[in-house]
């Protein structure tokens, strides 16, 4: 890639990789990939910042968005409009969020916009009966979607008022198995202390 | 629950913004990415510093006052800007902000905060370069598209231990095989370990002499014996006692013991390590079946996958598995329901499968000694009857433990399904029940070996060991640990071509009964972890007495991956029994932790107890493996003497392990207390948020009667929240009966 291209001017790039998680290379892909969505929409050269949207409708016809039941979801919170239209700079946002190497608050933080369905910054038991049913594309009953969400709801509201705040949400959050990250601390150090004893015995058998 | 009606509905049960819930800080931190009618000073008093630290998770409060915005933006500077929920004009914004903030600061300042952006950027690159070193990282992320992370996790412990093997046998190599290698070249002198003309140090030549026919070679690469025993293959290979290069003498015996204790150890710390970062389980209390179905519901789709089948299966996955927690909550309540009679019913049902078990596994084990013992007597004799028959009889544990490894997991989750536990348990039950039946029989094998070996005609034995038949037993046990290793690898690879590609087919075309009750291949992922520890358990047991198992584990694994992988691409469908990945990390782990305990073990007893043979290895001249250490320690000067016997002693050994206890039971208290206090907080949060709610609902009342006062009452609402029973008694006003406590989680 090197300083042929003439996409983005050096100051763009850099402050790219400043603001998102994307070496350069990535951004040069991300552009191309953002190009293919809408060849005759999208400039090749971006280096005066056209002010271009490319619409819902093609982005979530990428593969990586595809098959995701959020997908409209996702768009649309990284939109500025919040119609899912989105401009190289929210293309390039989102996927940053998404990636590897963002870490896990900045995704809650998306996590809960996401959830939200009605966008008033509570999870309430209408936006998780909807979560649900785009989950598991409406094969439970009625009755059911009502237990699980009546469950989850008493699983992770913390101040009682029968919906998730964000605080209930990222405490919840913090606890699941991919994201947990309490106490490893603590029992490394304890795994640690097994290791000592296994040692110490090692040596009176010896002795 | 109480329901507080602070939200007012209107007519068709919506809820209304409240205009002043939206004015609280913690909304404002969720500003949405909307050209709305936000106002500009909402917008900044946005707390750039929300975003908690990821250690302690606290929440840092922004004020509403300007003048604590610049003290706030001096301490945020630390987090930077992609990290952010902001869109991307923001951060551009923000940078520009910082980068004139920069301007202002001394030059020193500036030069670190250039330096701090240059190094972070340096080590982006490099940990994406390394990244893409990984070995397999295309396919991986194949799999991972294809079949989600649960797969993905079984074939990244794959590749773990491939590393691992490939250090473990860089150690080997290094320490052991590579001064024998380069004695020679410079011009090093090796004392080979005296032939004392005892009876002890006969050892017979086991090469084939004559006319040696095309299939006995093939035998013997199978068997490890003829041509293959007196390699480097084996322990009885290295006579050597010293290498006398120019400066230093090299104690090739010494370098053999302590090769062996660092790989254990290597390997030890390598998994715990791996493991911390997994680790879920809370050892000290069970939580089992935490927040089942908030995790499922929000963490539960796999973002990773790309493939419209995939997809359609975790689909399925998902809701099979909240369709089995409804179950399981349907069982609790029936198992709390049962009535005296039944309990009892149960609980002897439960024994006498128990015991009919024990039974099974005893029966196994028995056969397994029964056929080493067998094994071990038809190549004493040496009569060959035939070339098939005489490798039967060499694979003959092998072969038996095999079979028993297949037959009995069937038979568990058959007899699983009688003892009418909870699903979720039914499944740990069963794989714990397999992972003892795989890793006991190792144990099993080598103890009937030992029998064997340790069993002279003339009790007591001469040399410590039956030296008639076992000139260089450590030889004799490398070799089986060879043939485990070989029948192993040359029985997942029958299984997969003779298995799984005709069922493949055979599911494709032809459309019988059968075919519809067999179904297609699921890859299961425990059995086949399974396996590859039992085959890592082999490795580990089996270096010492053979260095170069190690590489040829290394390759083993190596093309059992490409076997699985296309096995899984061609043949398999996505287990319709999910597995979650991260619940998974810990049970790999968790079984290759067993695997390597139980693979210190005999290691250990050799090492210490057995007394080592005296025809072959670097241990010639001691009676056990373990003298040389002390003999090394005798020869060190007095002062490294004194100390390292100041460490063995009892008083040290004491005291450490009474200090090491205390640090556990700190460890636990500590534990103890973090889930008090957090009980605690969680109950001053829902206090909190019901005084809040009370104090707004008092508001929006206040202000409904006197329309004429404008909402000024912006001044922080203090509440006496540690007095429950104010929030029942009031029934209309904002009345506070102390003066206002400055509470720290105050809104």
């Amino acid at each position: 890639m090197g300083n042929k291209q003439t996409t983005f001017t050096d100051e763009q790039l850099e402050a790219f990789q400043d603001c998102t998680f994307f070496t350069r290379k990535e951004i040069l892909r991300l552009h191309s990939r953002y190009r293919e969505l809408a060849p005759h929409l999208v400039p090749l050269d971006y280096t005066n910042n056209p002010d271009i949207r490319v619409p819902l409708a093609l982005i979530v016809t990428m593969p990586e968005l595809k098959e995701n039941p959020f997908r409209d979801r996702i768009v649309e919170t990284f939109s500025e409009d919040g119609q899912g239209n989105l401009s190289f700079n929210d293309f390039v946002d989102m996927f940053s969020a998404l990636c590897e190497t963002s870490p896990r608050e900045l995704k809650t933080i998306y996590a809960f916009k996401i959830y939200d369905f009605n966008r008033d910054n509570f999870i309430c038991k209408d936006d998780l009966q909807q979560t649900l049913t785009l989950l598991t594309k409406g094969e439970l009953t009625e009755d059911e979607v009502l237990l699980v969400c009546d469950k989850a709801l008493e699983e992770a509201d913390l101040d009682g008022d029968s919906k998730l705040s964000f605080s209930d949400f990222q405490n919840m959050i913090s606890k699941a198995p991919d994201f947990l990250r309490y106490n490893h601390v603590l029992y490394s150090h304890l795994y640690l202390c097994l290791l000592l004893l296994l040692l110490l015995l090692l040596l009176l058998l010896s002795g | 629950m109480e329901t507080d009606a602070v939200f007012f509905t209107d007519r068709s049960g919506r809820i209304t913004s409240n205009p002043l819930l939206d004015q609280l800080p913690s909304y404002q931190s969720l500003l949405y990415r909307r050209k709305s009618s936000v106002s500009g000073p909402k917008r900044r008093s946005s707390s750039r510093g929300r975003l908690g630290s990821s250690s302690s998770g606290k929440w840092n409060m922004s004020t509403f006052t300007r003048p604590f915005e610049k003290q706030k933006s001096q301490v945020t500077e630390q987090q930077p800007i992609r990290e952010l929920a902001k869109p991307m004009a923001e951060k551009r914004r923000d940078k520009t902000q910082r980068l004139e903030e920069a301007q202002e600061l001394t030059n020193w300042r500036q030069w670190r905060q250039s330096s701090r952006r240059y190094l972070r950027r340096l080590r982006d690159d490099a940990q994406e370069w390394l990244s893409s070193m990984k070995l397999w990282r295309g396919d991986i992320h194949l799999i991972e598209g294809m079949f989600g992370t649960g797969i993905l996790s079984y074939f990244s412990f794959l590749r773990f231990l491939v590393v691992l093997n490939l250090i473990i046998f860089l150690i080997k190599f290094s320490f052991v095989m590579l001064p024998i290698i380069i004695a020679p070249y410079a011009s090093g002198n090796i004392t080979y370990n005296l032939n004392d003309a005892g009876v002890c140090s006969v050892y017979p030549s086991s090469a084939r002499r004559g006319l040696v026919i095309f299939h006995e070679h093939i035998t013997d690469l199978l068997s490890g014996g003829g041509f293959l025993e007196q390699t480097y293959l084996f322990y009885g290979y290295y006579k050597v006692d010293k290498i006398h290069f120019t400066n230093v003498t090299y104690n090739l015996a010494l370098a053999y013991l302590l090769s062996t204790i660092a790989y254990l150890f290597l390997s030890l710390i390598w998994i715990v390590k791996r493991s911390a970062r997994g680790f879920k389980r809370n050892l000290v209390q069970d939580e089992d079946r935490f927040q089942s179905f908030c995790n499922k519901i929000f963490a539960g789709w796999d973002f990773c996958i790309t493939n419209e089948n995939a997809a359609r299966l975790k689909r399925s996955s998902l809701l099979y598995e909240l369709k089995t927690d409804l179950e399981e909550e349907r069982i609790k309540q029936k198992i709390a329901d049962r009535t005296r009679k039944e309990k009892c019913r149960i609980y002897l049902i439960r024994l006498i499968l128990n015991l009919f078990v024990i039974g099974v596994l005893a029966a196994c084990f028995y056969t397994i000694y029964v056929a080493t013992i067998f094994s071990q007597e038809a190549q004493m004799t040496k009569i060959k009857v035939n070339f098939i028959v005489d490798l039967i009889y060499e694979y003959l544990p092998s072969i038996v433990i095999t079979l028993a490894n297949f037959i009995t997991p069937l038979l568990f989750s058959v007899i699983i399904n009688y003892e009418d536990y909870s699903p979720a348990f039914e499944i740990r039950f069963t794989l714990m029940r397999c992972v003892f039946m795989r890793l006991t029989s190792i144990g099993v094998l080598l103890f009937s070996l030992w029998s064997q070996i340790t069993n002279c005609e003339e009790e007591p034995c001469i040399c410590g060991y039956n030296h008639l038949l076992y000139s260089c037993w450590e030889t004799r046990v490398g070799q089986e640990m060879y043939k485990l290793t070989i029948f192993d690898f040359i029985t997942i690879v029958a299984v997969t071509i003779f298995v799984e590609f005709p069922r493949k087919l055979i599911v494709k075309h032809c459309d019988c009964g059968l075919a519809k009750w067999w179904g297609q291949q699921e890859f299961a992922i425990p059995q086949n972890v399974l396996e590859i520890v039992y085959g890592q358990t082999i490795c580990w047991i089996g270096t010492f007495y053979c260095p170069m198992l190690p590489a040829i584990c290394t390759i083993k694994y190596f093309f059992i991956f490409y076997i699985k992988k296309v096995s899984l691409i061609n043949n398999c469908r996505p287990a319709t029994r999910p597995f979650r990945a991260s619940s998974s990390n810990f049970f790999f782990l968790g079984v290759l932790l067993i695997g390597l305990a139980l693979a210190c073990l005999p290691v250990t007893v050799s090492v210490a107890q057995i007394n080592c043979s005296h025809a072959c290895g670097p241990f010639v001249n001691f009676n056990t493996s373990w003298e040389v250490l002390p003999t090394t320690i005798s020869q060190l000067p007095s002062g490294a003497q004194t100390l390292l016997f100041a460490l063995s002693s009892e008083a040290f050994a004491v005291s450490f392990f009474v200090i090491t206890c205390l640090a556990m039971f700190y460890v636990i208290a500590l534990a103890g207390a973090h889930k008090r206090v957090i009980n605690q907080l969680r109950d001053q949060l829902a206090m909190e948020g019901r005084d809040k709610r009370f104090l707004i609902q008092k508001l929006c009342q206040a202000q409904r009667l006197s329309p004429v006062r404008s909402p000024v009452s912006k001044s922080k609402p203090r509440s006496p929240s540690y007095h429950t029973s104010f929030a029942s008694n009031f029934s209309e006003g904002v009345f506070l009966a102390h003066s206002p406590p400055d509470s720290s989680t105050h809104v």
